[in-house]
């Protein structure tokens, strides 16, 4: 991992001057990977990302309630809550044609989704997998204990910003519990340098969503007292 | 954007409704796309800044590779103005699904539309009264097809209150509530329409309708705005959620209030929310004249 360093000079209040520093970071990630980064930073993810929305995060719940283990490896993983759009193919470029015994997928549109649905689910999903990383957007209300807890940090990723997403995953490996649809489905995706994905909340608890909320019901106090 | 629908028939509505999806899915229009313009150019915050080049990035890209700007490619609303002189001899609701299922298969899009308690996927985007067919009655030989596709994460925030009359220094208290309480989820520089008066659904229909309106500048004296979007939009843009609710300077990127009478002893208000992908486009039948 290569830290390279830049100076924002944020207007909004307490945070100014400081610096932001940019992780490239390869999953699947170690808790020393994830401690340097900071709320604020910027982050590029490169290796291999799982989605997971609703459907796949109370199916994941009910695998560990009966015991059984999980058709992929969540150790040290990111988690990307992203309903992709997603379509078969035969080959895999115009010279090459290759025959499949599996069907291959390619993504189409792969942007990020609101994650705060996924925060009741959340902490009992960190509790029994060593989840390192989230990239959604929006942010999680009242989840920055958990994770810090858990040793695991929040990436948020521009919301819509589907196209560009897809320049940066290289391969969609496979699929797991299709039978969800294709948005909840667990899609495990090979990205390179995924991002710019902004820390929105860090191991130790600092939560950017929040502080921006915050200042946001001042105005509104201020506003409409 | 605008294109033609050749002829008064299944197919060519069909093909119109599929061309228009496409275009609504991977361009955005140029008001839209002016608006983010201004409110990345003119943005303080870096950490905004960065985010609002990523969404004008992304459209770029979208745009030359024909794919959608956001794979929530939502589910359709359409509104369909009818020509009172027109003879519609076929199924137009028909050709109208006939074109979403086209669109869903070839652009792709993403299946969106489920069982509202089973949650069952129909695969294709038509369901129980999805499409939304919004239909009204206008003079002259034309068929206008307006098609809106609408996320969920901006829909999710939206609101409805059913205030009493005494209440009308209470709305824009609602409405910047309503934003604020939204935060980064509806994927914030965001569009708003607000509906006024009418009955408990009209009202919310009015929010609609007021999204596929013209994004104004307001900082253009002769935009149009009245004072109290004007008011509203300051109120929000006051809040600092900025782009994704990272921080920022630009919350809402347009206000748009839409009126209808009302009963007496009611004052509904609502207030839909639309992400910075404002969706639409629109496909005319001129009748034969120009």
């Amino acid at each position: 991992m290569t830290a390279d360093e830049q100076t924002r000079n944020q207007t909004n209040g307490q945070t100014q001057n400081r610096t932001q520093k940019i992780h490239y970071l390869t999953a699947p990630l170690s808790e020393n990977d994830i401690i340097q980064v900071k709320a604020g930073d910027v982050v590029y993810v490169t290796g291999i990302i799982y989605t997971a929305r609703d459907e796949a995060h109370l199916r994941m719940l009910e695998f560990d309630e009966k015991g059984e283990a999980l058709p992929f490896d969540l150790e040290g993983a990111v988690i990307y809550h992203c309903g992709p759009v997603m379509e078969k193919i035969k080959k895999i470029n115009e010279t090459e044609e290759t025959d499949f015994s599996e069907p291959k997928w390619k993504a189409v549109a792969a942007g990020p989704t609101t994650s705060d649905r996924m925060t009741k689910m959340t902490p009992d999903v960190l509790k029994n997998h060593n989840i390192r990383a989230l990239i959604g957007k929006g942010g999680m209300e009242n989840t920055a204990e958990t994770l810090q807890k858990n040793g695991c940090i929040y990436l948020s990723y521009t919301g819509g910003c589907a196209a560009l997403a897809v320049d940066m995953i290289k391969e969609v490996k496979t699929v797991y519990w299709e039978d969800l649809g294709m948005p909840e489905a667990v899609w495990e995706l090979r990205v390179e340098k995924f991002g710019p994905l902004i820390a929105g909340i860090d191991t130790n608890g600092k939560d950017l969503f929040q502080d921006v909320k915050d200042r946001a019901k001042e105005s509104f106090k201020k506003q409409f007292a | 954007m605008e294109i033609k629908i050749e002829a008064l028939t299944f197919e060519a509505v069909s093909k119109a409704v599929s061309e228009i999806l496409k275009i609504s899915e991977t361009t955005l229009p140029e008001d839209t796309l002016a608006a983010l313009n201004r409110a990345a150019a003119k943005e303080s915050d870096p950490i905004a800044k960065a985010q609002l080049e990523s969404i004008l990035k992304n459209i770029e890209i979208a745009g030359e590779k024909s794919v959608p700007i956001c794979q929530d490619t939502g589910i359709f609303i359409f509104f369909i103005e009818i020509g009172r002189e027109i003879c519609l001899n076929f199924d137009l609701e028909g050709a109208i699904r006939d074109g979403c299922v086209k669109a869903t298969e070839n652009v792709p899009l993403r299946p969106n539309v489920v069982d509202p308690l089973t949650r069952h996927n129909t695969k294709n985007n038509l369901g129980d009264g999805l499409p939304e067919l919004n239909y009204s009655f206008v003079p002259g030989k034309t068929l206008k097809i307006t098609v809106a596709p609408k996320g969920a994460g901006s829909e999710n925030m939206s609101a409805l209150k059913m205030f009493t009359p005494t209440e009308i220094p209470k709305i824009k208290e609602f409405i910047v509530k309503t934003v604020m309480d939204a935060g980064g989820k509806p994927c914030p520089p965001v569009v708003l329409g607000i509906g006024i008066g009418g009955s408990f659904n009209q009202s919310a229909k009015l929010a609609k309708e007021a999204l596929l309106e013209d994004i104004r500048n307001p900082d253009d004296e002769n935009s149009g705005y009245d004072d109290f979007e004007k008011e509203i939009l300051n109120a929000v843009n006051d809040l600092k959620i900025g782009c994704m609710g990272l921080g920022g300077d630009t919350t809402a990127l347009s206000v748009r209030i839409k009126k209808a009478s009302c009963h007496t002893a009611s004052l509904p208000v609502a207030i839909n929310i639309q992400c910075w992908a404002n969706r639409h486009a629109t496909a005319v039948y001129s009748g034969g004249e120009q």
